[in-house]
């Protein structure tokens, strides 16, 4: 029924996912220059797949809500059935 | 602190519900080998953490833990949604439903509740670190004993996810325990102010601390030394 909000999300998902990974390599690996590199260039790309995302289907954090009424609290939320 | 991403780290898509899986899954959501058990460990150890590296680490992956907190609540909630009290109550979860009705309540397999006795958080790094290597250990291997009880590709799916994440996590600790051996085995050294500086021995903040060896991995280590620590600032100067 929302195969398309759910095949955004999941492209969402994948690149923030990606940058968690980075995250916790980058966490005892502090010098290495190319997986900052890395990191930098995925979190781009994930910011940008979230922007496209709650472009059409509303905010995925509370602070990005910017509509009326509070969409905040809009269905679906993570754990819900669809 | 925290903020809330409106979105599960994996999803859960759970078509058929299953109330006997879940009875099982909830082992990973209050069981000993647990997301809140780990989370609340990690979070808890990351405060008397000596080093940058092994705060980032304990706070980063106490972070995801929460997000697979979340994903075995989800599980439970979608394994139970809408099933009929005497099926739960047919399929061994009449105690749990007597109490808890469809909610989701952190308990292990048998449903005793979570507790604090689940996770150690020591304020010795190095107790801290191989205490989270070993639960890393036991999630894994819990993670394991679920999937091989489960039919349902749907519920194995995300199972099998955490199970990863777990072994990365066991890397990583694996790492920040070894930089913080190295930075404990390492020879403190003190540097003593040159005489032409001209201050007085009494003024100069230098100690030589006469008890120091070189650390051995389980000595607690003199912790917030570094090599120039006991250098005072050149005062005005000439004298």
């Amino acid at each position: 029924m929302n195969e398309a909000r759910d095949s955004m999300l999941k492209e969402v998902m994948a690149l923030d996912f990606m940058c968690i990974e980075l995250n916790l390599y980058l966490d005892t690996h502090p010098y290495d220059q190319r997986a900052v590199m890395v990191f930098v260039d995925a979190a781009r790309r994930a910011k940008m797949a979230r922007e496209n995302f709650e472009r059409m289907y509303g905010p995925l954090t509370a602070s990005a809500s910017n509509s009326f009424p509070w969409p905040w609290i809009e269905n679906p939320w993570p754990w819900d059935v669809q | 602190m925290w903020v809330y991403d409106k979105k599960l780290e994996y999803p859960v898509k759970i078509k058929n519900c299953n109330p006997r899986l879940a009875k099982y899954v909830i082992t990973q959501y209050g069981g000993p080998d647990g997301e809140l058990a780990a989370s609340l460990r990690y979070l808890s150890q990351r405060f008397s953490m000596p080093l940058e590296v092994a705060k980032a680490t304990l706070n980063d992956i106490g972070t995801e833990e929460m997000a697979h907190l979340e994903i075995i609540g989800a599980i439970v909630h979608q394994l139970t949604k809408g099933v009929p009290a005497k099926v739960l109550e047919k399929e061994g979860l009449g105690g749990y439903f007597a109490d808890h009705d469809r909610a989701v309540y952190p308990v292990n397999a048998s449903g005793s509740p979570f507790t604090a006795a689940y996770i150690a958080s020591k304020g010795d790094p190095v107790a801290d670190l191989v205490e989270d290597l070993a639960a890393e250990q036991k999630a894994r291997a819990t993670y394991e004993n679920l999937i091989n009880m489960m039919d349902d590709p749907d519920v194995i799916d995300p199972l099998r996810f955490l199970r990863e994440r777990e072994v990365v996590h066991f890397q990583r600790f694996g790492e920040v325990l070894r930089i913080v051996q190295e930075k404990l085995n390492e020879r403190p050294y003190f540097v003593k102010k040159p005489e032409f500086m001209n201050v007085s021995p009494a003024a100069a903040n230098v100690s030589p601390i006469s008890n120091v060896s070189p650390a051995t991995a389980n000595v607690s280590p003199i912790t917030g030394v570094s090599p120039v620590s006991n250098v005072s600032p050149a005062t005005t100067g000439k004298k």
